[in-house]
């Protein structure tokens, strides 16, 4: 949409002409953890919002989230947080707004080009390649870093040889993170669902992500599940190095891991802060029970 | 003997049915679209044989790779001008408009080539093979050769191949695929070549056994492997080829036995009677509707 691009070359200049990435003057930079003080946060969206006809979804998002930092998002149902990931990876064109990726702004790109940028996610209700087995879920999310020749593809030649078994090993070595080696040949959609939300992540982790975005990853989960999941969103950030965003209802793993957590309500970011600001925040509290729960 | 040339026919006449099957499987299977054109680029197929033989005089194997190409050139800008504007448009906007590009390409036809039958030449001079003291007739063993060596390579391209995961991805999950890096519109238009290319392999195919191009003649060869894809259950790699030899079989057994004019009749009353017991074909998954 030429018209929103427009509008937005005010906040950044247009993306054609930019080669080096900017660094968006953000007015709450306070998402930066300390660790990663001095990077450039590796997200950022600035006044983000998109109306749906004349209902406003998500209005004045602001974030900034550091290289290896896992901050949480929480709100009651219908707040707009999937919306906010849905503009995050351009599936919705924001109205207003501006998403940068690593510096780079994503107004304009296609979300597989969003995608390439740094940015995978997974879903609330688990979208597998269902018919597909579990080591090929993962190869689909290696497509963009697979050069292939169809024909020698097809006739199975030494190069296409070499190149499987180089994916095979990685996609083995992905497969490790979660100890899931030995379910590679099962068809995805026979795993257990725990297992099935693992293997979601595993598969966006495959596109080799700046920034992760996972859509409740505990939903379903036992408390033991939880606590395991919440190690291995740790492990993720230590081993891989990347910034992870999370939706979650599951206060115990919100407060466990995340190091900021923003609430929002009715589409707009009520609070933001540590896990303990958050619990002890009256606003917070009323968006959850209501105004007579603070006063 | 005679049962032999009859199992030979309908492996022939199903092998053709199999091939053009496989295209409206493939389409079906990643945009849920119903290709009504797909039946008319066989049509197309068999007029670019017409042209590079009898009036270009060209050799039967350049014929052949010039009726691939174009057919699946064809497909590709089927798809690229007419479907993929409406990639995102209600699916009956689609489905009008594959009904539309149908009679265009009859028309069209029509128009260049006039309603009269062109008659193809003969590919080769060889009719018959001697396998021991069995006389047995080259284009049907050719054709069940050629068609078998498709449906191997097809199947390794869908399983194996970046592409071929590409486009079961993208058949199951579209958004999601496009979510994990896939480029949507470039494995849509990849199938659409596929399935087109087998198409021209059928043309050619049909060509050598019934040398006749006619503007109207992939009306009824389309509905046939319609029939035989939805046999064999929408959808199902494997299913379009069951269906297609099975439809083969049975239109050459009924007409065997003596009863040519019912063959059609047969066809469709052998798929009313699968898709009674087995609503989604014979390989056909049960589809869950998505929320």
């Amino acid at each position: 949409m030429p018209n929103e691009t427009s509008k937005r070359a005010d906040v950044a200049p247009e993306p054609e002409k930019r080669r080096r990435p900017v660094l968006v003057q953000v007015e709450e930079p306070n998402l930066v953890t300390e660790r990663d003080m001095g990077k450039m946060p590796v997200l950022q969206a600035q006044h983000l919002g998109i109306d749906f006809g004349g209902l406003t979804a998500v209005d004045d998002f602001n974030i900034a989230m550091g290289p290896t930092e896992i901050a949480g998002l929480i709100g009651p149902n219908g707040a707009g947080k999937t919306t906010i990931f849905n503009l995050l990876t351009n599936v919705y064109q924001p109205t207003r707004g501006t998403v940068l990726i690593d510096g780079y702004d994503t107004a304009g790109k296609s979300v597989v080009q969003v995608n390439k940028m740094g940015i995978a996610r997974t879903f609330q209700n688990i979208r597998l390649f269902s018919q597909m087995t579990v080591e090929e879920n993962v190869l689909v999310g290696f497509t963009n870093s697979m050069s292939s020749h169809l024909v020698t593809d097809i006739f199975r030649l030494p190069g296409h040889w070499r190149q499987e078994a180089e994916f095979h090993e990685k996609a083995q070595e992905l497969l490790g993170i979660f100890d899931m080696q030995g379910l590679s040949d099962e068809r995805a959609g026979n795993l257990p669902y725990g297992a099935q939300r693992r293997l979601e992540i595993l598969r966006a982790l495959a596109t080799h992500p700046k920034v992760l975005l996972l859509d409740e990853p505990a939903a379903g989960m036992n408390p033991n599940e939880t606590e395991e999941l919440m190690d291995n969103i740790r492990k993720i950030r230590d081993d891989l190095h990347i910034a992870i965003l999370l939706i979650e209802h599951d206060m115990s793993l919100v407060m466990g891991i995340c190091e900021v957590v923003g609430v929002l309500d009715y589409g707009k970011i009520i609070a933001k802060g540590s896990p303990e600001d958050i619990q002890n925040d009256p606003r917070v509290i009323e968006a959850y029970l209501g105004k007579q729960g603070v006063k | 003997m005679t049962v032999l040339a009859q199992l030979l026919n309908g492996l022939q006449l199903g092998s053709v049915y199999a091939l053009i099957a496989l295209g409206y499987t493939m389409v079906y299977g990643i945009i849920l679209l119903l290709n009504f054109a797909h039946g008319d680029i066989i049509m197309v197929g068999a007029y670019i044989s017409w042209i590079a033989l009898a009036q270009l005089g060209l050799h039967p194997i350049v014929a052949a790779i010039l009726a691939v190409a174009g057919c699946t050139l064809l497909g590709v800008l089927i798809d690229k001008v007419a479907y993929a504007p409406l990639r995102n448009a209600p699916r009956l906007s689609i489905l009008i408009t594959a009904i539309g590009v149908s009679y265009f390409l009859e028309n069209g036809a029509q128009l260049v080539f006039g309603a009269d039958a062109k008659v193809v030449p003969a590919f080769t001079d060889i009719t018959t093979i001697q396998v021991g003291d069995v006389t047995l007739y080259f284009t049907a063993i050719l054709t069940i050769a050629v068609t078998a060596v498709s449906t191997i390579v097809l199947n390794l391209l869908v399983q194996k191949t970046k592409l071929g995961k590409a486009m079961r991805a993208v058949s199951e999950d579209m958004g999601a695929a496009r979510l994990m890096g896939i480029n949507v519109n470039n494995t849509i238009s990849f199938t659409f070549a596929v399935g087109s290319a087998l198409a021209g392999i059928g043309a050619v195919l049909y060509s050598m056994a019934y040398t006749q191009a006619t503007p109207t003649m992939g009306i009824m060869l389309g509905t046939k492997a319609f029939v035989a894809a939805v046999l064999g259950g929408i959808g199902s790699i494997p299913g379009a080829v069951i269906g297609g030899l099975l439809v083969g079989m049975a239109e050459v057994l009924v007409s065997a036995l003596g009863f040519p004019v019912w063959k059609d009749a047969v066809v469709y009353l052998l798929l009313i009677i699968v898709l009674i017991f087995r609503p989604t074909g014979i390989l056909g998954r049960t589809m869950n509707e998505k929320v």
